[in-house]
Parts: structure tokens; C-alpha cells; sequence
């Protein structure tokens, strides 16, 4: 298998499944040229004039759609862990016998394991997308025919908008939608917040299909999804359980060595002065990253500041944050719980956005670069400072990139992370999977002490002498493995089998993951 | 015994393990290892378990390991305490190395504001416990721990003294009800020890079994540094003869009050108040001082009522008390603000300093603050406090 070393001393091969690959060449190198990707010249008179577009099955759209073989096919994530819809679509998919398809899901959950069926039996040759928990652990031992390819949200939008996917069939979850195609997530009993993640679908798919629970007579305010991108309308019973977008990574987390990161985090961003008058957040979703906001906030009524903005993924905090008056908007990728749901429904600043608007890197600009700071989880930091989303040290493919590639352009990047999980260092030498550079990641907080960035001599100055214990990332890895018994064994993988490719938001090829043997 | 189990399993365990172990005339070692850990530490808990059974002189065995991401000195613990429950009559100990930084001391009037109750058998609960900064952490072995885990929980607490770094708080263990309690001891005096709590104390003469236990084994293992002493009194008798109790050994530095079995033991309903238990504690406090040791105050027991924490501080400070047992480390920093000196205490504590100082310049023998005398207990309560001040703004 050919090859070659990229920019961040990974290798990564000439080709995965097919395509060739560019390899990454640095935050910011590659600068491609040429046109975006476009949709197909349509008519309106092949369209409804009366605007009703409902078929009476899924499997009935798919048919019109023109469903075959080999194509590429979308769903989305916005009920997270209770979408009902991705295993519904395939198991219709397979009993029309067609095979070797590509599903490009904006997040794969573990409700997703029944996928897996598919996989093996040939309906889907393989997955471009997060690979969680049992899909991830099926293609890491080496399940699936073709190889994964992992980006983030911002990264699937490009990968779209530049004609790297060419997506035949988008079929998108709808909490409520009218007849011609209009959508939105904010009303009806599964209303989960809003549709960003299947923007760039509704856009440039061939062929879009709406499924909706609730349909409501045109017209269906307000609309995020514009029925003018819709070929199809299907009304089916249940699309996606709304309380299932709260999970463990969604909720504060009680453990107190989390909480103490996410004290030293939001102590960190006072002491920085990062926290002053129209300062801007975002909080990632994970328990320890979403702790930090409460410390925060009371921080900022004790010195009277207010932030101009902060990013969701919203949850009731952020909402309180709005709500008391302590921030102007919340500029919001997707709702983390219920009342990120109601506020967004119900208040004109819970505004919401895409991964075209935040993070998309093929555009003129994004949200994500202009935001102060970013809190973020991670598997492993290494002593460089590279970091790892995806996989945790035992090489299996465990946790989407989500949007964290994207956040990490933020003007500060905070990784809270615990020194070890349990017996597992999370503080390395060397990170098991690249998923973000050195160069983009700043300070790292542990419950055992805080590591700048050396690049970061200003971040250094501002806290010293501020009582947070800072220490070099060195002794973190140094008590991690002391407190583990040592540096982990590398795994055992078969370097010649190539599971998964990882994007970088340019779509440069950043690091692989391999077939695991033991 | 030929076959032992010992340790936990199932899908919620993490950072714990579960060990079967059979003794068997021949064959050789078979060992099974099934764990979370496989590809990173499979083969260095495979080499610890090989180890340990030849430390032990163990020639032919089944073992079979289950690891939730246990860390090594739990590992260690369990299969030690797996392989001694074959073979109690086994003297070596299998420890693991002590870290040079828990090789420090403690004054004996060190402050005792929060001491941290820990279970004994919770691996997962012990690894973080020093970074809450209590002033105390007691490794219990009593009534945190099931029946059924008293066994395992001894190595696991001792291992704990060696290998988790405890990180500056007084090392406490809370050893069992007597006499069971003794033989706690051995486990634990050993492993830079400083303190026992010795819970359900109903006279001076306990107190004296555990000193002379504690002392044998001093000598024993030529432990130079004193081991301090604190009674916890939880019964009527016990609030009777606690000036006895307090008295009974120069080791007892403290005398603790625990309410839950005491209200039980007088009949009484537990209310938010405490009025039931008001006499009780008085005693205490009368006790402790009479007996020249820190008067200590019971837990509050419920974690999530931060409000009622801080009430229930502050009325112990009231009656005299210097610290409180915590259940949840979240209690640790609403007992430390609470305690903490107020401005006025401290404005007062550096007047009648800087009187004795004063006094000390001009060679009097009496201190006086504007017209009135100053007796020595009140410069000694004042010095306490300063210092108590400088803690707090740690």
C-alpha cells in the first residue's frame, strides 16, 4: 500500500476506498481552487403546482428518488442517541435488496448499532462519519469492506459544498414539516431543536426527502429546512426521541475531580482575562467541558461582566446564562437538552446556526475562529500538545470528531481533561490517533495541575502569579503514568489495513487508524 | 480454604477488580486474565500476577482475573487478599513501593477543620481524595465498608498509604469497632500512619488497648513518630465517660462526636435542630477541653444541602467544636470558609499578640489589653487563630 509521511509526521496512504488523498499539510496550507459542487438544474414542472409533495411511504420516495446501488446516502443526528430513523431507512433499504451503498450520517450513536446488520450483509459497503461505540468498535477490527473516513461538522459541509461527497439521497428527520417540504425541529411532540446538520443535504443532495411525525398545512413557520430544496414529504409515526439528546455527554458531570477541572477552567479564563465586558464561549459537549459554565457565570455576576455571545451546543446553563441577562445571544449548532429546545423556540436571541455559518473552513470566514474561548474534551493530549478525539490509547475507534476539529481555531482552546481515566493515562506521550495539531490546542486542564502551550508565553504571563496551579504537560504524563504503572502498550494493529481515514477541517488526510489485531 | 473470590465485578465496576483463585495439588500456574486494559497493560498485570504467586511460594493454581482498569496497587490488594484468604497463616506482605512524598509528618495540634471519610474498599474514591484539600483523610474500614468487603478492604487501605499520594492531608484510618479493630492495626501503623480514629469508644480502657496495640507495633517496626489517637464517642456510655476517654492515653489528640448511632443508642428522634443531642455534644466539647484535645463534630449527612452544611458549621464553631467530618468532597470548602476566622476575630487576635508582645518587650510579666489582664489560654487561642487565618487564604 503506497504512502507517504504528511505534515504532522503521520502516514497516511495514496488512497482510501478508491479516492486519492491529500495528505495534510498544515493548519492552514492547503489552499485548494476550483468551483463548488452544484445540484441539478430542476423544474417546477415536474413539481406539484398545489405544493403537496407527500408520497405514502418511505419506501414508496425512495423508489421516486431512484434509489440503486452504490449511492451515497444521508441522515442526521439532531435527536442524538434517540434517532429512529437511520435503522427504519436501511432495514426499508435492504428490503428492496439494494447493496453497497455509502451512509454519510452527520453523527453515528450507539442506538446505531443495529446498523451494523447492514454492514455485514452488504446494504452498506461502508460509513463516512463518526464511528461510536459498537460501529465503531465493528469497523476498528476490520467489519466493513471499505475504510471510514472521519470529519467534523464543519468538514462534512465542505466535503459536500466542495463535491468531495456527492450526496444522491438526503433523508432528513423532521419534528414538523408542511406538505411542500418545509421544516423546522421547534414544534411537534419530537421537536429537538433545529436542522443545521442537514443543511448542506437539503442543498446540494440530488434527491431530498422530508420524514416527518407532525405535518401541519402549509405554511410551516419558521422554516429552516426550505421545502424549494424538497423532492419528497413522508409522514411515519416516530422519527426520534427528544429526551434522548440529553446523555452523559450532555449533562453536568457529579464527579468531583471533574468538577475541580472545570473550577481551574473557568478560574483559568478569569485569571487570562479572557472573561471581560462582550467576551465570547463555547462549551463542548462532555460532562467536565459543560461543568465549567456555572463557575463561570458566577465569576461573571461577581465582576459585572456580560459576554456579547456564547456557542451552543445549548443546555439549560447557557439558557440561564441568557435568560439572567449574561449574555446578548446564543448562536447555537444544536440543543444539548429540553430547554435549549423551549429557548429556542421561545426567545429571539437563542439564534440558530450550521456548520455553513460556524465552521464550514471552505468559506469566507466562520463563527468558530471569532469565538474567545472554546472548552473541549479530548481521549488523549500528548506531550506536544497533539491531541486525539476519535480513538482512546487502545486504538479502537470510540467517539466522532463532532464539531472539535472546528472549535479548535477558537482565539483560546481549552482541553479539561481528567490526568488518567480509571488505569488510562489520558496525559501521553504520543497520542494513539492525530486528531488535532499542537499548534491549535493552548492549555490543557487536569485536576492535578494546568499545561500552557509553550507557543502560548502570553497565557503564561497573564496567570502567573494567580494561585492556579500550573505545571509543565511533562509531570501531568509523568503522574499519569505513575499513577497507571507506566506508559501503555501501543496496540497491536496491521499496518498494511487501513479502517479509517482522519479528515482535517481542509480535507487533507491527518492521521489513520489501522485494522486491530489484539 | 482452597479456592477464595475476592474484589467486584459487573458492568458498573471501574478501577476494581475481581479475583478467583484455586489452590490445586499440581499442574502448575494457569492464569486467566480477562481485561479492560488488554492491549496496553495485559502483559504487565499478567507479569505482577506471575510475581506475586511465586512471592508467595504458590507453585500450582488457577487464577482467574476479571480488571475493570483496576490501578496496580489494586491489583495488588486483591489478589493478596484472595491468595491470604487461602492461606491465612501467610506472614510476608506483598506492598507496593511507599511514595516519597507521603513520607511526610503532622504536628499533634495540626488543624482538623474537615477530615474526609473515604470507604475502604473503593479504589475509585481514594485515588482523588487528597486534591480536595481536606485537612484530614480517614481511609475507613468501619462502617463504609460491607461485611463482606472487610477483608479485601484492609490490603486496600494499606496499599492506599503507600501508594496514593494523599497529598499533604493527615493520615487517618478509622479502624473497626473493638476489638475487631485490633487487628486492623497491623495493617495500617506501619505505613506512615498518623492518626486512628477508634469509632463506638465507650471507655478509657479501649483507648488504652489501641495505644498499647499501636505501641507494640511501633516497636515492632521501629516507628519513631508518635500515632495519634482520636475516640470517636457514639453512645450513651460513651458521652458519660468521655472525660475518661479523652484522658485515658497522651496519644488521643481529639475526641469526635457521631450523632447518627448515638441519637439511636438514647432512644432519641434525630431533628434538624439537634436539640436531642445538644447535651451530648456539650459534653464532648467540655470533655476534649478539660482533657486539653480538640473537641471534633459529626458529619452532616446530607451532601446536596450546602445551606444546612453551612448552618450546621456554624453552630459547631458556636459551641466550641474545631472541625467537622465530611461525607462528600464538595463539603470540604463550605466547612473551610466557615471556619475561617471572621475579620473581627482576627482585628482581635492581633491586638492581644501584639499586647503579649508588648508585655514581652517591656519585660512584664502580666499582659494587659487597654485595662484588662490577659491569661495565657486566651495569647495561645489567639496565635491559633492567625494561624488558622493564614490556612484559610491558602
Amino acid at each position: 500500500m503506497g504512502g507517504k509521511i504528511n505534515a504532522a509526521g503521520r502516514w497516511v496512504p495514496d488512497e482510501i476506498n478508491g479516492k486519492p488523498v491529500i495528505p495534510f499539510q498544515g493548519v492552514g496550507k492547503y489552499i485548494p481552487k476550483g468551483r463548488k459542487a452544484a445540484p441539478p438544474i430542476v423544474s417546477c414542472a415536474n413539481y406539484p403546482k398545489d405544493g403537496n409533495k407527500v408520497v405514502k411511504s418511505l419506501r414508496e420516495a425512495l423508489e421516486l428518488c431512484g434509489l440503486r446501488d452504490g449511492m451515497t446516502i444521508t441522515t442526521h443526528h439532531h435527536f442524538r442517541n434517540g434517532d429512529k430513523l437511520a435503522n427504519k431507512l436501511f432495514d426499508i433499504i435492504a428490503e428492496m435488496g439494494v447493496k453497497d451503498l455509502v451512509w454519510y450520517p452527520s453523527a453515528a450513536f450507539p442506538c446505531h448499532e443495529p446498523i451494523i446488520k447492514h454492514l455485514k450483509s452488504g446494504v452498506i459497503h461502508h460509513i463516512e462519519g463518526s464511528l461510536n461505540g459498537p460501529l465503531g468498535e465493528f469497523c476498528t477490527y476490520g467489519g466493513m469492506r471499505g475504510q471510514g473516513v472521519l470529519r467534523s461538522h464543519g468538514g462534512r459541509y465542505r466535503a459536500i459544498q466542495d463535491g468531495e461527497v456527492h450526496v444522491d439521497i438526503a433523508v432528513i428527520a423532521a419534528p414538523t414539516a408542511d406538505p411542500f417540504g418545509n421544516a423546522n425541529a421547534l414544534y411537534g411532540k419530537s421537536a429537538c431543536g433545529l436542522l443545521g446538520f442537514a443543511l448542506a443535504d437539503a442543498q446540494y443532495a440530488d434527491k431530498v426527502i422530508i420524514v416527518t411525525d407532525n405535518l401541519v398545512p402549509f405554511p410551516c413557520i419558521p422554516w429552516q429546512i426550505h421545502g424549494n430544496w424538497v423532492d419528497y414529504v413522508v409522514v411515519m409515526d416516530d422519527i426520534g426521541d427528544p429526551s434522548k439528546i440529553v446523555s452523559g455527554t450532555t449533562v453536568i458531570t457529579r464527579s468531583p475531580a471533574r468538577l475541580l477541572i472545570a473550577e481551574y477552567t473557568a478560574r483559568f479564563i478569569k485569571e487570562a482575562g479572557i472573561m471581560r465586558d462582550g467576551f465570547s464561549f463555547q462549551a463542548g459537549a462532555g460532562g467536565t467541558s459543560l461543568a465549567f459554565i456555572p463557575y463561570l457565570k458566577k465569576y461573571m455576576k461577581e465582576a459585572g461582566v456580560k459576554a456579547r455571545w456564547v456557542r451552543g451546543g445549548s443546555t439549560k446553563y447557557l439558557v440561564e446564562l441568557l435568560e439572567e441577562g449574561l449574555t446578548d445571544y446564543i448562536l447555537d449548532g444544536q440543543t444539548f437538552d429540553l430547554y435549549g429546545v423551549r429557548s429556542m423556540r421561545d426567545n429571539p436571541n437563542h439564534v440558530w446556526t450550521s456548520p455553513f455559518t460556524s465552521y464550514n473552513y471552505h468559506g469566507k470566514g466562520n463563527f468558530a475562529s471569532m469565538v474567545d474561548v472554546v472548552v473541549l474534551g479530548a481521549t488523549e493530549v500528548d506531550v506536544n500538545f497533539n491531541a486525539n478525539v476519535v480513538t482512546h490509547s487502545d486504538g479502537v475507534l470510540l467517539h466522532g470528531i463532532g464539531g472539535w476539529q472546528d472549535c479548535l481555531f477558537a482565539k483560546c482552546t481549552i482541553l479539561a481533561v481528567p490526568t488518567f481515566r480509571d488505569r488510562v493515562p489520558v496525559i501521553v506521550d504520543r497520542v494513539t490517533t492525530l486528531c488535532g495539531p499542537a499548534e491549535l490546542i493552548d492549555v490543557v486542564i487536569t485536576e492535578r495541575g494546568i499545561a500552557i502551550n509553550p507557543r502560548r508565553e502570553d497565557l503564561y504571563e497573564a496567570v502567573k502569579g494567580s494561585g492556579l496551579p500550573i505545571r509543565s504537560i511533562e509531570e501531568l504524563r509523568d503522574e499519569a503514568y505513575r499513577v497507571c504503572g507506566g506508559p501503555p502498550k501501543p496496540p497491536e494493529v496491521d499496518k498494511d489495513h487501513v479502517v479509517a481515514a482522519i479528515q482535517w477541517v481542509d480535507g487533507t488526510v491527518i492521521d489513520v487508524v489501522y485494522k486491530k489485531i489484539k | 480454604m482452597e479456592v477464595a473470590e475476592v474484589g467486584r465485578r459487573g458492568p458498573d465496576i471501574r478501577a476494581d477488580c475481581f479475583v478467583h483463585l484455586e489452590l490445586k495439588p499440581s499442574g502448575g500456574l494457569d492464569i486467566e486474565l480477562n481485561s479492560k486494559v488488554e492491549s496496553m497493560y495485559g502483559d504487565s498485570i499478567r507479569g505482577l500476577v506471575t510475581d506475586m504467586l511465586k512471592y508467595f511460594g504458590i507453585k500450582n493454581a488457577y487464577i482467574y482475573l476479571e480488571d475493570y482498569r483496576a490501578f496496580p496497587w489494586v491489583l495488588m490488594a486483591r489478589i493478596e487478599a484472595a491468595i491470604k484468604k487461602c492461606l491465612p497463616d501467610i506472614e510476608l506482605e506483598y506492598l507496593p513501593d511507599m511514595l516519597p512524598q507521603n513520607l511526610y509528618k503532622k504536628p499533634r495540634d495540626t488543624f482538623r477543620r474537615t477530615r474526609l471519610y473515604v470507604p475502604g474498599d473503593q479504589p475509585r474514591l481514594i485515588i482523588n481524595c487528597g486534591l480536595y484539600k481536606p485537612d484530614g483523610i480517614v481511609l475507613d474500614l468501619e462502617d463504609s465498608v460491607a461485611p463482606d468487603h472487610k477483608f479485601g478492604a484492609r490490603f486496600m487501605v494499606r496499599n492506599a498509604l503507600r501508594a496514593v499520594d494523599l497529598m499533604g492531608a493527615e493520615r487517618m484510618v478509622r479502624i473497626n469497632q473493638l476489638p475487631n479493630g485490633l487487628d486492623d492495626l497491623p495493617y495500617v501503623v506501619p505505613h506512615n500512619l498518623h492518626t486512628v480514629l477508634i469509632p463506638k469508644c465507650e471507655s478509657g480502657d479501649q483507648v488504652r488497648q489501641v495505644a498499647d496495640r499501636v505501641d507494640t507495633l511501633r516497636k515492632q517496626h521501629k516507628i519513631e513518630d508518635e500515632i495519634y489517637l482520636i475516640p470517636i464517642i457514639e453512645s450513651a456510655m460513651g458521652v458519660l465517660n468521655a472525660y475518661e476517654i479523652a484522658s485515658a492515653s497522651p496519644h488521643v489528640v481529639a475526641l469526635a462526636v457521631g450523632l447518627e448511632d448515638l441519637t439511636a443508642d438514647i432512644g432519641a428522634e434525630r431533628t434538624k435542630e439537634g436539640t436531642e443531642t445538644l447535651f451530648a455534644r456539650q459534653q464532648i466539647v467540655i470533655a476534649a477541653r478539660a482533657a486539653g484535645v480538640q473537641p471534633l463534630d459529626t458529619v452532616y449527612s446530607d451532601v446536596e444541602d450546602y445551606e444546612g452544611l453551612r448552618a450546621s458549621v456554624r453552630e459547631a464553631k458556636r459551641m466550641g467544636f474545631e472541625g467537622k467530618g465530611c461525607i462528600h468532597p464538595l463539603q470540604i470548602r463550605v466547612i473551610h470558609e466557615e471556619f475561617m476566622p471572621t475579620p473581627e476575630e482576627v482585628e482581635k487576635a492581633h491586638r492581644i499578640v501584639e499586647a503579649m508582645e508588648e508585655a514581652k518587650r517591656k519585660g512584664l510579666g502580666v499582659v494587659a489589653l487597654g485595662t484588662k489582664m490577659i491569661d495565657p489560654p486566651v495569647v495561645k487561642r489567639a496565635l491559633r487563630v492567625l494561624k488558622l487565618k493564614e490556612l484559610s487564604e491558602k
